[in-house]
């Protein structure tokens, strides 16, 4: 594997920096965090690395020293537009996308705006669909006790345990709650307070190989909603991953970078 | 000097297992299971009943404030309680001191511009007006803004209500958060150009900062008392003096906890219960809904983790002596309750003191007695403080002219405190 560059750059007439970690070799893959930031999902960018030279940009203003850019975009289409600009700012065409959880939406929006700018779509416990029966959980306003049983299917484990974790040294220990906590809030801008913002309408215009990844034990957004994707984006395929609850990518990592190593490569 | 009554309107009487039986204060617990429509009806008749029984007995304020879905306050609307209090108090040296109606969650903020501006004109110019930015479980959870816009709809709301009152043509907006067509209010406020500001803030965020920049009156509603605040109001001074503002005390508003009896003993007994059931059960907020993220801006959520004074204390482990020794709670004969009160007056310069007389599960006598035993022994002592040095800039100007009565005066003044009596 490559060793890790990050790449700065400023867009969006030079009101966004924006920080892209690009490591490995091979057909480029661009990850979209989810909404805890770029950082508990380095481990997984790592793995990802064997196989593709994977993108792993962060969230406008969650880049280190840049957190008023999460002020220069307002609307969906601004993100999606800012993307389209990120993309070809670093060259790509039709990369594959995966996403996790509002970046699965991320992921998903982008390949619906623009279908041809997406050649393979993976999303990870996507949000950005509603069923009234099984509304989704607000995962920005979790309560301390219960919230590591919210996000992982077995909350005593070590990844479960260690999620919420800062530093012990006092500097590193504000920037990494800091950058947790601002992560959530630039995310949740396009979100808040229910994350559907009418993917349903534009769903159907999706043409890349998708397939649809799913903790079977996720209590944020209830596993009926892996159906309820594939419903809407023709052809795709999904792969339940058991013992994962919210972020199988942390909690069932072999799984999920086996489920998406097999379809990348296909 | 001005002191004005402030009311949070709470809930008086859960259940003695609240805490064990829910997780919060706020948007947790299920009305039907907790709450009467009747007794409800009650207590807001007693709320505007202490409020207006606080302006016959000489104060020169009454403040109402807007919550959503919690047990600890909820005057849904101030409007709707302000124009009680403006219409009962026609004739009266008091200000309709509303702080107020939240403006990130009104759409259009115009709306609120209006009530404000009714409210003036009802009242006879005595309105001052509060903008709070609304606690993070109001406006993001009960009205659904997105926390990381909640402070720039705050600001673009108020430059836009302070433009609508004023505003000679009809005018456009086109903001980012609202855009009007056509803006020409009815009716516009007395108070020309616009009524006092006062903007309430917690002292974590930018809001003191704002409002030094803006030359609005800050409103410390802290409900850790005089003693626990001067950091944050030195803070705000510190903005203040490096703004090139003067050290004018009424550019601060705080607000207290406050009951006095006849002597500290008495005082301490009574209060007793109500303070507990006031840091126990009404102010029982968990973390995840006082901090949601994007609530903060980046440098004060910095701040805030670097270090929070509050995080170390959880009120349910604290009983009223701990309340009354660390100054939550000033409670004591009229002697200690002033001398506590001009201390900390005087330490933290505030020139508006907003005495919450009425806390907890008070019932209207004791509240009553609190107001009267205040208004008598109380109050007079502390008014004279400052205004030989300091003309009140964010005073409804009809207020501070004796020979200016506000239009409509007429009714007697009983109960009226030698200094207010003094005054008119």
């Amino acid at each position: 594997m490559a060793s890790a560059e990050t790449r700065r750059l400023k867009l969006w007439q030079g009101r966004i920096e924006t920080e892209v970690e690009i490591s490995g070799n091979g057909p480029p893959l661009v990850y979209l965090h989810g909404p805890w930031g770029l950082g508990p999902d380095r481990a997984f960018v790592a793995r990802l690395a064997g196989q593709n030279t994977v993108y792993a940009p962060k969230f406008p203003g969650t880049s280190r020293g840049d957190t008023e850019a999460a002020h220069a975009l307002d609307t969906w289409l601004d993100l999606v537009v800012y993307y389209a600009e990120l993309f070809d700012a670093l060259e790509l065409s039709a990369p594959a996308v995966a996403g996790h959880s509002f970046g699965g939406l991320l992921a998903a929006e982008i390949a619906a705006a623009s279908p041809k700018s997406v050649g393979r779509l993976a999303l990870i416990d996507p949000v950005g669909l509603w069923l009234d029966d099984h509304p989704v959980q607000n995962w920005m306003v979790l309560p301390s006790k219960t919230r590591r049983s919210f996000l992982f299917a077995d909350p005593d484990s070590e990844v479960a345990k260690h999620f919420f974790d800062a530093p012990p040294d006092a500097a590193e220990r504000v920037e990494t709650q800091a950058q947790f906590i601002w992560s959530q809030a630039c995310t949740g801008k396009f979100v808040w307070p229910i994350a559907d913002r009418g993917f349903a309408q534009r769903s159907h215009r999706i043409v890349a190989p998708t397939l649809i990844v799913w903790g079977d034990a996720d209590r944020i957004i209830a596993p009926i909603y892996a159906r309820e994707f594939a419903k809407k984006i023709s052809g795709a395929r999904v792969e339940m991953i058991a013992g994962a609850g919210h972020l199988p990518q942390l909690e069932q990592p072999d799984a999920v970078v086996k489920a998406l190593s097999g379809f990348l490569a296909g | 000097m001005k002191v004005c009554m402030f009311h949070l309107m709470p809930y008086r009487d859960l259940p003695a297992d609240f805490v064990s039986r829910y997780d919060s204060a706020f948007i947790d617990p299920p009305w039907f299971d907790v709450a009467d429509s009747e007794k409800v009806g009650e207590y807001y008749n007693a709320t505007l009943d202490e409020l207006l029984y606080a302006a016959k007995a000489g104060f020169h304020g009454v403040c109402t404030n807007q919550h959503h879905q919690n047990v600890y306050g909820f005057m849904a609307n101030p409007s709707l309680m302000g124009a009680v209090l403006a219409k009962e108090t026609n004739g009266r040296n008091i200000a309709i001191v509303q702080l107020g109606s939240t403006l990130p969650s009104t759409t259009p903020p115009t709306r609120i511009a209006e009530e404000y501006a009714m409210l003036d004109c009802i009242s006879g110019g005595r309105l001052v007006a509060g903008f709070p930015t609304g606690l993070p479980s109001d406006a993001v959870i009960s009205n659904g803004i997105v926390p990381i816009e909640q402070r720039e709809r705050f600001r673009e709301a108020l430059a836009l209500v302070l433009k609508a009152w004023s505003a000679r043509e009809v005018f456009a907006w086109n903001g980012k958060h609202y855009q009007l067509g056509m803006v020409n209010l009815w009716p516009r406020p007395i108070q020309q150009p616009h009524p006092p500001v006062w903007i309430p803030g917690s002292g974590f965020s930018s809001t003191a900062q704002y409002v030094v920049e803006h030359d609005h009156c800050f409103c410390h509603l802290s409900y850790f008392g005089a003693k626990n605040a001067k950091a944050v109001t030195d803070r705000y001074w510190d903005y203040a003096v490096r703004n090139g503002r003067d050290d004018n005390p009424y550019r601060l508003s705080f607000l207290q906890l406050v009951g006095v009896a006849e002597t500290d003993a008495e005082a301490e007994d009574l209060y007793a219960a109500h303070a507990e059931y006031f840091f126990h059960k009404l102010l029982y907020s968990p973390q995840h809904y006082l901090a949601i993220p994007g609530c903060l801006e980046y440098g004060a959520l910095v701040q805030t983790l670097k270090s929070n004074p509050r995080a170390a204390v959880n009120p349910l482990e604290l009983k009223a002596k701990d309340f009354y020794e660390r100054g939550y709670v000033v409670v004591g004969s009229a002697k200690t309750v002033r001398e506590q009160l001009l201390d900390g007056i005087k330490e933290l310069r505030m020139g508006h003191l907003l005495a919450l007389l009425h806390f907890g599960s008070m019932p209207t006598a004791l509240c009553k007695r609190n107001i009267d035993l205040f208004a008598r022994e109380v109050l007079p002592y502390l008014a004279d403080q400052w205004d030989d040095k300091y003309e009140d800039h964010w005073w409804p100007e009809r207020l501070k002219s004796p020979s200016h009565p506000p239009p409509q005066a007429g009714e007697g003044r009983e109960g009226a405190s030698p200094a207010m009596a003094a005054a008119s």
